[in-house]
């Protein structure tokens, strides 16, 4: 099983802060993992239907989205970010 | 030369002393001859904001501050640096984020800081919604290319 945790509006749009799934083995990379979760239902196809405006984190680092996600425990998916 | 100087990182919802920061530093550390402090306000956008909530990554956000920090610290030479950023409800003119950098010279310590700044805006996980003062909440601050531009002129 693999946690996954949303924030700002990929949050707000998905409807839920977290969930736990298993990721069918087809999905490698973070971009396998997305287009996976678009697959999931209209609320994820709203929130990420701009996959270049999405930020991904596995096990709370960023990643690229054509990095592996590897064993993770843990990924984030988030807008740019707007702290400071 | 130098021990290892480990950053001071703090992810809270009060509000932050800037005087008592400052002492903690430079009364814990010596060899310090400068210290550059910023910090950043939530704007009141003319009168028309009433607040912003800032929301964060638990756990990432610290570890983004550290990890940003620490390159902060390698790179300049700092004697100490602190970051301290609020997150919930913050009302327009109160504090968010707050950075010092201390160093032997002034131009390491204002250097740190803005480089802790401009990587802080675009790697540490954290968002700011807006509340109008008229009752509306409105939308999620956009990110800003200024910013990744700010951060990209140190590579």
């Amino acid at each position: 099983m693999t946690k996954l945790v949303y924030f700002a509006w990929v949050r707000e749009r998905i409807g839920k802060a977290e969930e736990e799934m298993t990721l069918p083995s087809s999905v490698v990379s973070v971009a396998d993992l997305l287009n996976h979760l678009k697959t999931m239902g209209e609320e994820y196809e709203t929130a990420l239907q701009f996959p270049d405006v999405i930020r991904v984190a596995v096990d709370q680092e960023h990643v690229e989205h054509d990095e592996p996600i590897g064993n993770a425990r843990e990924i984030g998916i988030f807008p740019p970010m707007t702290g400071g | 030369m130098s021990s290892k100087v480990e950053p001071y990182i703090r992810v809270q919802r009060e509000d932050f002393d800037l005087q008592a920061e400052v002492d903690r530093l430079s009364t814990q550390t010596s060899g310090i001859g400068a210290i550059v402090t910023f910090s950043g306000l939530c704007r009141d956008e003319g009168g028309k904001l009433a607040a912003l909530e800032l929301e964060h990554y638990p756990g990432m956000a610290e570890a983004e501050m550290s990890r940003i920090a620490s390159l902060a610290i390698e790179r300049f030479g700092l004697l100490g640096l602190t970051a301290i950023h609020r997150y919930g409800k913050i009302a327009a003119r109160e504090n968010i984020v707050l950075v010092i950098a201390a160093a032997p010279h002034r131009q390491a310590a204002f250097d740190g800081a803005n480089f802790v700044m401009d990587y802080l805006k675009t790697a540490a996980p954290f968002w700011k919604k807006e509340h109008g003062k008229d009752g509306s909440t409105g939308g999620w601050v956009a990110a800003k290319d200024a910013d990744d531009a700010a951060r990209d002129k140190w590579k």
